[in-house]
């Protein structure tokens, strides 16, 4: 029973990582704590059902699955859409609210409400337009394989943690050997600063923004892929994304993995012993201790 | 047929002056001092479900039930919000300004787990009914009971503003200000910016627990869905509106936002069919949010703003003709 609860949060804490490098992202380089950022992973899943619904209708063999896989091609198609769509939905955001509030000088803070406005009003256009009723990528149901040790695990499963996996090595090779991540550093570190130097302090914040929504896609449609595909969903992903931006420390990629990955196995762990009712609980009891002990994060540095 | 209406008038006050308690709070943790609390749906659900806990009768399956007065209720109800405010801070006005905001925003999710989940405590997912109303004596005559319901919350309101009015013009309030505006500067003058900053938010979650307190014994039932997100939502909507950092802003926007929202959810129960009533409530949320964002953007200090805080000494020496030429040549 053990080995499966590791299991099952591994693939859980896969998704959150995800999520939470794109919260820690924006939160070390545009220096506020992005109360939308949940609904980035709705959209994200939202937008991949309608394509992805669309091509099916479209060309019906893209829909039939593919090896033991519960969908069809029209899913990683649809993914790769919706991560672009999601992530012009992050820059008109920006565009449109952030940015002008960057530019008229105000405090964090208010940053902070705008953010909690505009993901009230995201949230709800969703449920506006799909309703509130869960819906789903294919209706196809899986026989999870035994693996090693007990385990059990269906291969969508399987192929979720392997690219939550793939996605964070690229994601810190991006931003440890290639100039653009060089930039994003710089500018996290000290933005007049980077400016200074020659870089284009506003074409580092674009690309925060367009990583952190692809990112945001794609753990949406792993946990539509896996789950189901609500308009809440973002804000329950919500909490356990922060605590494991903050556990992970603050603009560190591994960190946000190996956090969300600490975070997903709490969970699993907790549904196990305690009940799955309370396991929304796990991520405030971690974020709660993680502020106690050691605020700055496991491989965060010191900040004001 | 007029009794009716003012009767309507009365409820529709009343529910609006308890949004407008709720939102003093907020206005002491925001408008004064800077503090961004995301759980405001949670601090006020602590109010009301401790004050029903305190007063509603005796029943058997589950803990609480004490009968005790509600005046009793509220204070308790205040007091544990104003408690469980205070850990918070300790916990976090330490560190990062924002951190508040997501351990405010843990806790507000935290509570509605408790709230759904201990069902000894709580009534879980059905909530607590029998809360005794003020002047319950007189439920009998609606129309008498609706406007002592409405005498009992305007007293409410004005005692929570004319203390908190006291406070905030109190060198107390200044140096909350001054903390605001520039830490470093008060800090250099000798005041303890975590002290005050924690004496703020714990004061702002007693008004909250208050407001939901009072609130609970008007309506006479709570249950978990009273108290989600949007919840917070409105009522960051009715002090940013109204103007944060004023006080009588804060009443306003409550008064304000509520009938707005009370009006186009009349409007979207007859425009829409009964089954697309949910579908429509959302976009009434919907264009809250972005009326919000817009309110930032546009005109931050909202309706009312926040009065320059001037010493009585200059403003006195404004008056005169020639007190302007002095002051003038100072600058």
């Amino acid at each position: 029973m053990i080995t499966q609860a590791i299991m099952d949060g591994l693939i859980n804490g896969g998704i959150i990582g995800l999520g939470a490098i794109g919260v820690t992202l924006t939160y070390s380089i545009l220096r506020f704590a992005n109360f939308g950022h949940g609904e980035l992973l709705s959209w994200g899943a939202y937008v991949a059902l309608s394509l992805s619904a669309a091509l099916g209708a479209m060309l019906p063999s893209l829909s039939t699955p593919i090896g033991p896989f519960s969908f069809g091609w029209s899913v990683p198609i649809a993914l790769i859409g919706s991560m672009v769509l999601t992530a012009l939905l992050a820059l008109t955001v920006d565009w449109l609210l952030f940015g002008r509030l960057r530019r008229s000088g105000s405090a964090i803070i208010i940053l902070v409400m705008a953010s909690f406005g505009a993901a009230l009003a995201l949230r709800n256009l969703l449920e506006f337009i799909f309703t509130s009723k869960p819906a789903y990528f294919t209706n196809a149901l899986q026989i999870s394989k035994p693996l090693f040790g007990g385990m059990r695990a269906t291969p969508d499963q399987l192929l979720v943690l392997g690219l939550a996996f793939i996605t964070v090595v690229l994601v810190h090779l991006l931003l440890t050997r290639t100039p653009a991540g060089r930039a994003m550093r710089a500018v996290s570190e000290n933005a007049q600063l980077a400016s200074l130097t020659g870089i284009d302090v506003r074409n580092v914040i674009r690309l925060v923004w367009v990583l952190g929504a692809a990112l945001a896609a794609v753990a949406g449609v792993m946990s539509g892929l896996l789950v189901q595909i609500r308009p809440t969903m973002g804000l329950d992903l919500l909490l356990p994304l922060f605590a494991a931006s903050i556990l992970g420390g603050i603009g560190s990629v591994p960190g946000a993995m190996l956090a969300g990955l600490i975070v997903g196995l709490a969970e699993a762990l907790t549904i196990q012993v305690i009940g799955a009712e309370w396991r929304a609980a796990v991520a405030f009891v971690i974020l709660v201790a993680v502020l106690l002990l050691r605020p700055n994060g496991l491989f965060g540095k010191a900040t004001a | 047929m007029i009794f009716d209406l003012l009767s309507y008038g009365a409820f529709f006050l009343t529910m609006a002056l308890s949004y407008a308690v709720i939102c003093l709070g907020l206005n002491v943790q925001w408008g004064q001092t800077g503090l961004f609390n995301v759980g405001v749906a949670g601090f006020v659900a602590v109010g009301a479900y401790t004050s029903a806990l305190l007063t509603t009768p005796f029943i058997v399956d589950r803990i609480g039930g004490f009968g005790l007065p509600i005046v009793i209720g509220w204070l308790g109800g205040g007091l544990v919000a104003g408690l469980l405010s205070a850990a918070l801070g300790l916990l976090t006005l330490r560190l990062r300004s924002d951190y508040l905001a997501i351990a405010t925003f843990g806790a507000a999710v935290m509570i509605q787990l408790v709230l759904l989940n201990l069902v000894g405590l709580t009534g879980g997912p059905f909530g607590i009914g029998f809360i005794p109303r003020p002047f319950g004596e007189f439920a009998e005559n609606t129309d008498l009971f609706s406007f002592a319901n409405l005498a009992v919350m305007a007293a409410l309101v004005s005692v929570t503003y004319l203390v908190l009015e006291h406070l905030v013009r109190s060198p107390w309030g200044r140096v909350l200000r001054a903390i605001r505006e520039d830490e470093t500067a008060a800090r250099g003058l000798g005041k303890n910016p975590e002290s005050y900053r924690l004496q703020a938010f714990a004061i702002g979650g007693f008004v909250m627990g208050l407001g939901g307190a009072a609130q609970a014994h008007f309506i006479g039932f709570i249950a978990p869905d009273n108290y989600l997100p949007t919840l917070t939502f409105q009522v960051w909507t009715m002090l940013i509106i109204g103007g944060s950092g004023n006080m009588r802003g804060a009443i306003l926007g409550g008064v304000l936002v509520w009938g707005i929202w009370a009006v186009s959810g009349n409007i979207v129960s007859q425009l829409f069919p009964a089954s697309e009533q949910a579908r429509a409530s959302s976009l009434q949320i919907v264009l809250i949010g972005i009326a919000l964002c817009v309110v930032l953007l546009v005109r931050p200090r909202g309706i009312l703003g926040e009065n320059a805080t001037v010493s009585r000494h200059v403003k006195a020496r404004r008056k005169p003709a020639t007190g302007s030429a002095r002051l003038s040549s100072r600058t």
